[in-house]
């Protein structure tokens, strides 16, 4: 589609088994693919907050929010612009030691970077990197090209909203009071 | 009966006390082996609960769905797992996309089991989760009180729709402390939306200065209770509305602000006005593809108002310049105190000269040939007014479907029980052998063609077993024929496999001892009529219509609403 671009959605529920494939099954319902999913404990107690990215069209991306908030545990789901929220990924690298020791370039292209080295052994290295995801596919790509990168992984986005406003639990606070003064 | 404290009950008369203290009073199911420590348990509470066994657990479904489409209660059924859980899936997203109060009660393996594959294992709280408001394995018996307390909390609020309770074997057979719960708040759930006052000042100030108004009247209303609300409002800013299928019954069909029915199959008038009303208002309808046909070119000149209680309704399918989110008993009342007595006759009466239109071109011939075979329309027409106008009308999917929204007339609410949504063939007779257990007062009229009928006929062994009052009315065309006139219209008159070999009907129900009568010839038909009404207990009425009539008016698929046949 003309429109599509990358959303990321912040989503709270309650920490209940399914959750996870009822929220996905929205995405599977338009035919959207995941681009990133990271799922944890969120501040509040029993609350489970789930960053989601994908690339859709803004009708579809539309859609998709009604259905999750349609879903009887989840809370509320929102969707971000880059410039909304805050956001980071993680990524680790697992260096062979000997290519390190070869090449010049590796130990200047990981000094390039705000990376830490997490373990050293006599046969590879693991470094680390968290940041944007930019920075991430930057730096795997220079690492890949002096072909020293035996394994890769990134984490899901994680972000945080540039709002002052703690938006879900001022949610269920007011919830709470409307519906406990109407009884 | 509710407390003993301390006393051990067993999961599965934990189970049966929460559902009577829930107010069930009636269950639709079909045992098997996952489900029968409940059966069993079921046994010692016939004095508070009337189990009906249907012959297939997908009618156990529609039986709900038509009991609380009829009472306004929440249906309930009781099946086992794997293929009676399965079964019931066509009811559950049924119910889901009409808004209908359900709770399906699933018997699921042991929870040690799960997993294995064993004997019957579905995973049914996964499969039912895309097309059910809330979907919950009960595994253990201490749950039962408030996971059934929740489901019929779940099930009747908001936006109504089905739950779906699995529940294991060991949790039925295991012991547990009883103490009855209330649901009555999930922070989860905003199930009553609070009313944004300055919409409801917007939208009072737009229909105050409309001169054209049109309102379209949905199911919404009857699920809010809303009906007077909807009367006042209507009556005092002397505002014409049309119903969506499954509003047709919010206010009598002879109110004089009542057009008729919206959509492809509905009244000239009302589509046409649509594209000229300036302000149009939406209640608790949801502007589904039958209702706009081509949204593109659907109500462009007017400026909407859509008041509904689900917020995934508004502007999903159409704009909504004033969206009104919350529970329109309320909304209709807070905006109907704001409206200003406006004397709209001019507008309301040029709503007419169409009607008449559609009257001369379409209804006039319908209703009353001078030869030929039985038309569609003179059967529902000649059953309506025999019945006074007063029965409940359950309908089949197709062109029975469409024929009796058009034919049958009301004079009460929720009278009409058909499937909107779906589309279910097969939905009528369970769905009538519902609305008759929640209605016993009232007439119950099942019209069914001869593709539908054959889709759910096992229940005729449950009509015959309860001797259950329906008056079953069959058009038999030997023909699929919403699809062949469709063939007819847009494929060139290929009629791929929509010619049916029927068996004889008349032979079929009699041997389920119901009585049943055959009419082909005009001049039999009210004689037929009044021997079905007349006829205590069940009634098969075969009426032989043409073979090839057709639902007119029509707007064809992707045009815009207005654009209606008018003959084919």
């Amino acid at each position: 589609m003309e429109d599509n671009r990358l959303y990321t959605l912040i989503i709270h529920s309650e920490n209940i088994s399914g959750i996870l494939n009822q929220i996905a099954s929205v995405f599977t319902r338009l035919q959207v693919n995941i681009e990133s999913l990271n799922v944890s404990a969120s501040s509040m107690k029993n609350v489970h907050k789930f960053t989601v990215t994908c690339n859709t069209s803004s009708r579809n991306m539309d859609k998709i929010l009604k259905q999750i908030n349609k879903k009887l545990d989840v809370i509320n789901a929102s969707c971000y612009t880059d410039d909304e929220i805050f956001q980071s990924e993680i990524a680790m690298f697992k260096i062979s030691t000997d290519e390190f020791q070869n090449w010049d370039d590796t130990s200047r292209v990981l000094r390039g970077y705000n990376t830490h080295i997490v373990e050293i052994t006599p046969e590879y290295l693991v470094v680390e990197l968290a940041g944007s995801g930019d920075a991430i596919n930057s730096l795997y790509q220079e690492l890949d090209k002096i072909h020293c990168v035996r394994q890769f992984v990134r984490s899901g986005k994680v972000a945080v909203t540039a709002s002052t406003l703690e938006q879900v639990s001022d949610l269920l606070s007011k919830r709470k009071a409307r519906y406990t003064n109407n009884k | 009966m509710d407390t003993n404290k301390n006393e051990q009950i067993q999961g599965s008369e934990a189970l049966i006390r929460a559902l009577v203290r829930e107010g069930v009073d009636t269950i639709f199911g079909y045992p098997g082996g996952a489900i029968m420590p409940v059966y069993d348990t079921l046994m010692d509470h016939a004095d508070e609960i009337n189990h009906i066994l249907v012959r297939h657990e997908q009618g156990a479904t529609h039986a709900a769905e038509g009991y609380a489409r009829a009472s306004g209660k929440t249906g309930v059924c009781l099946v086992t797992g794997g293929p009676g859980a399965t079964n019931t899936l066509t009811g559950i997203a049924d119910a889901m996309l009409d808004s209908t109060p359900v709770v399906v009660i699933a018997g699921q393996i042991a929870t040690d089991m799960i997993g294995t594959d064993a004997f019957q294992e579905v995973d049914f709280t996964c499969v039912t989760q895309p097309v059910c408001k809330w979907s919950y394995q009960i595994s253990t018996p201490d749950e039962i009180s408030r996971v059934i307390a929740r489901a019929f909390f779940v099930a009747r609020t908001g936006r109504p729709g089905p739950v779906v309770l699995s529940i294991t074997k060991d949790a039925q057979t295991g012991m547990t402390e009883y103490a009855p719960e209330k649901v009555t708040y999930i922070r989860s759930y905003d199930y009553d939306p609070e009313i944004d006052i300055t919409r409801i000042r917007e939208a009072a100030a737009a229909i105050n200065s409309a001169r054209r108004p049109f309102v379209l009247a949905g199911q919404g209303i009857e699920l809010g209770g809303a009906q007077e609300e909807f009367r006042e409002f209507v009556e005092k800013g002397c505002l014409p509305f049309g119903c969506t299928l499954l509003g047709l019954s919010v206010l009598p069909t002879s109110h004089p602000l009542n057009k008729g029915m919206l959509g492809m199959h509905g009244n000239l008038c009302n589509n046409v006005k649509t594209n000229e009303c300036d302000v149009l208002i939406a209640v608790g309808m949801r502007f589904d593809d039958r209702v706009t046909g081509d949204v593109n070119t659907y109500a462009r000149q007017a400026r909407i108002i859509h008041l509904d209680i689900d917020p995934a309704e508004i502007g999903k399918n159409v704009r909504a310049d004033i969206p009104i989110l919350g529970n329109c008993r309320k909304s209709l009342a807070m905006l109907t105190e704001r409206l200003v007595k406006t004397d709209r006759s001019e507008w309301c009466d040029s709503f007419r000269k169409y009607r008449e239109e559609e009257y001369e071109r379409v209804i006039r011939k319908e209703l009353y040939p001078e030869s030929g075979p039985l038309n569609m329309g003179e059967v529902v027409d000649a059953v309506s007014n025999a019945t006074g106008h007063r029965a409940i009308l359950v309908t089949d999917v197709g062109q029975n479907q469409m024929m009796a929204a058009r034919y049958f007339k009301f004079t009460e609410k929720r009278s009409i029980i058909t499937s909107g949504g779906m589309g279910t063939m097969g939905f009528a007779m369970p769905a009538g052998i519902g609305a008759a257990y929640a209605r016993p007062d009232r007439t119950v009229c099942v019209f069914m063609g001869d593709g539908g009928l054959q889709m759910t006929l096992e229940e005729l062994g449950t009509v015959m077993e309860h001797r259950i009052p329906l008056k079953m009315i069959l058009l038999n065309n030997n023909y699929l024929g919403n699809v062949r006139q469709w063939q007819e219209l847009f494929y060139d008159r290929r009629y791929s496999f929509t010619h049916l070999a029927n068996p004889d009907f008349q032979i079929l129900v009699s041997a389920y001892s119901i009585p049943s009568r055959r009419v082909a010839e005009r001049k039999d038909l009210r004689d037929a009529v009044r021997e079905m009404l007349e006829t205590d207990g069940p009634f098969f009425l075969e009426a032989c219509v043409a073979e090839e009539g057709n639902v007119l008016p029509m707007t064809p698929p992707g045009k815009s609403i207005s654009d209606m046949l008018m003959e084919c």
